[in-house]
């Protein structure tokens, strides 16, 4: 028997444009800091774990709801599970983490949380991604850790 | 002026450096982490140096390590559900005994004052309470399932057998056994933090705990014995913790871990905001309603969360932490 979706139809919505190439992001001269829409690049083709489709077309992750401070290396992410009663809403957050954790400088903060409202379990949830020692004992997690590896591998 | 100076940095393990542990003496301490192996440090002249490596005790993460009170034993918590022992009867550090029973991580370790107990607890919610029955042989004498979360941190009261666990749920639950029957029983529950409570500390009386969490604050609590002088009533004979003091605002992320040096007072704690931090109680407050200062605070003490603090149980200002960054350094506190 092979699981069914939580969502089955879920709303597909437009990929918004690529960074359009700037005179100062190629002088090599300007300090580059990270910004809300570098952080929306690393997270939005991470795939979703039940459909073949990106977090960005699900409208999950969308630019506005990432936070970057570069001054207290803090970087949130705010995502939004399809349906308020997704089961697959840690593993998200999860694979958001996992995939910012890896492609950041260790120096940044990284807290992944799911938007207010938008899911039943919306505080277990926060809570259990802010948990570091279980993101931690998670991730030695083998089965997981392929799950998560795959949400993440982008083509 | 108080003041923490950095006598050393120490590199070794890879990935995140979980915990330390110091001898009872003072004079060696033990590490362990994500890489699954325990360190063994020892001072040479000015500078501490790795003496010995323990490998293949367990199969993953090593959560925390802990000295047994006569230094002969040391016992290490891993996520791989088990907790093993060493010794050096043969010469050198073996692990000759392995204590199974959590489903799954085991979060920590702590023997009892007299060394004759050991408690452990993990993400199964439970707190394991085994009695040393002999010769590298362990007896669990009780399962505890009082708390209905992940249970993080065990320790035990200075000089008696009470039990003290930290939890997922943002309880503190205190623990005894009931000599009639050898039962096991959750005597207290400290309520007040608003998230996960991740590590606990006594006092050197064992009448003040000190909590740490994620809710940014710390939280001191005294007990009130039966008929105690300021009229705080008690159930059934056992002694009400009252929370005394809350420290807020000081902290700007999780709080993970809490020291409380026996010899001088001092508070020391481990934050996720990168910084360590020491309080003191202010000379004149009042004992039921303490004020606790902070007289100094390392900023950048580690480039990552800061994970463990611990005094040298000597009492000579030296104090150990570990971190996220691989590294454990060594400070010394000085007012």
């Amino acid at each position: 028997m092979t699981k069914v979706a939580d969502n089955l139809n879920p709303n597909i919505y437009e990929k918004a444009s690529e960074r359009e190439i700037s005179s100062t992001d190629l002088d090599e001269d300007v300090a580059d800091d990270f910004d809300e829409k570098e952080i929306f690049d690393l997270i939005r083709n991470i795939n979703d774990p039940e459909h073949p489709l990106t977090l960005e077309e699900l409208r999950v992750v969308q630019e506005e709801n990432v936070f970057v401070n570069n001054k207290e290396n803090t970087v949130e992410v705010h995502f939004t599970p399809t349906i308020p009663h997704c089961s697959m809403a840690t593993l998200i957050g999860l694979s958001i983490r996992v995939q910012l954790l890896r492609a950041l400088p260790s120096r940044f903060k990284v807290s992944v949380q799911v938007s207010e409202g938008t899911h039943q379990s919306e505080h277990a949830v926060n809570k259990q991604l802010a948990d570091k020692e279980r993101v931690a004992a998670a991730l030695e997690n083998n089965t997981l850790l392929q799950i998560i590896n795959q949400c993440i591998a982008t083509v | 002026m108080a003041n923490i100076e950095l006598l050393q940095s120490l590199t070794g393990h890879k990935g995140i450096v979980w915990n330390v542990s110091w001898h009872p003496l003072g004079n060696v301490f033990a590490s362990c982490g994500e890489d699954k192996t325990i360190k063994l440090w020892n001072k040479e002249g000015q500078e501490w140096v790795i003496k010995t490596v323990l490998v293949d005790g367990h199969q993953r993460t090593i959560r925390e390590v802990a000295w047994s009170p006569c230094g002969n034993f040391l016992a290490s918590a891993s996520f791989d559900a088990t907790t093993a022992i060493w010794d050096k009867k043969s010469g050198q550090f073996e692990c000759n005994a392995t204590l199974e029973g959590h489903e799954n991580e085991v979060k920590s370790v702590a023997w009892s004052p007299s060394g004759h107990l050991l408690a452990t607890c993990g993400r199964d919610k439970s707190v394991w309470v085994w009695e040393v029955a002999g010769d590298d042989e362990y007896e669990c004498a009780a399962v505890l399932n009082a708390h209905h979360q992940d249970v993080k941190k065990v320790i035990w009261h200075p000089e008696l057998d009470i039990l003290a666990s930290a939890s997922y749920d943002n309880t503190v639950k205190l623990y005894k056994e009931d000599p009639a029957d050898n039962d096991w029983t959750c005597v207290a529950t400290l309520q007040s933090h608003e998230s996960t409570v991740w590590s606990i500390a006594f006092d050197k009386t064992g009448e003040r705990l000190a909590s740490c969490s994620d809710d940014r604050t710390v939280k001191i609590w005294k007990e009130y014995k039966p008929n105690n002088e300021e009229g705080v009533a008690v159930v059934e004979k056992e002694s009400t913790w009252k929370c005394i003091c809350t420290l807020s605002g000081f902290h700007t992320r999780c709080v993970y871990d809490i020291a409380w040096c026996h010899k001088t007072g001092l508070l020391a704690t481990a934050c996720g905001d990168d910084i360590i931090r020491i309080f003191k109680k202010t000379e004149d407050s009042d004992p039921n309603a303490p004020n606790f200062e902070l007289l100094c605070k390392k900023q950048n003490a580690h480039s990552q969360d800061v994970n463990t603090v611990k005094w040298n149980p000597t009492g000579n200002g030296e104090l150990l932490s570990c971190s996220d960054d691989g590294e454990i350094r060594i400070w010394k506190y000085s007012d």
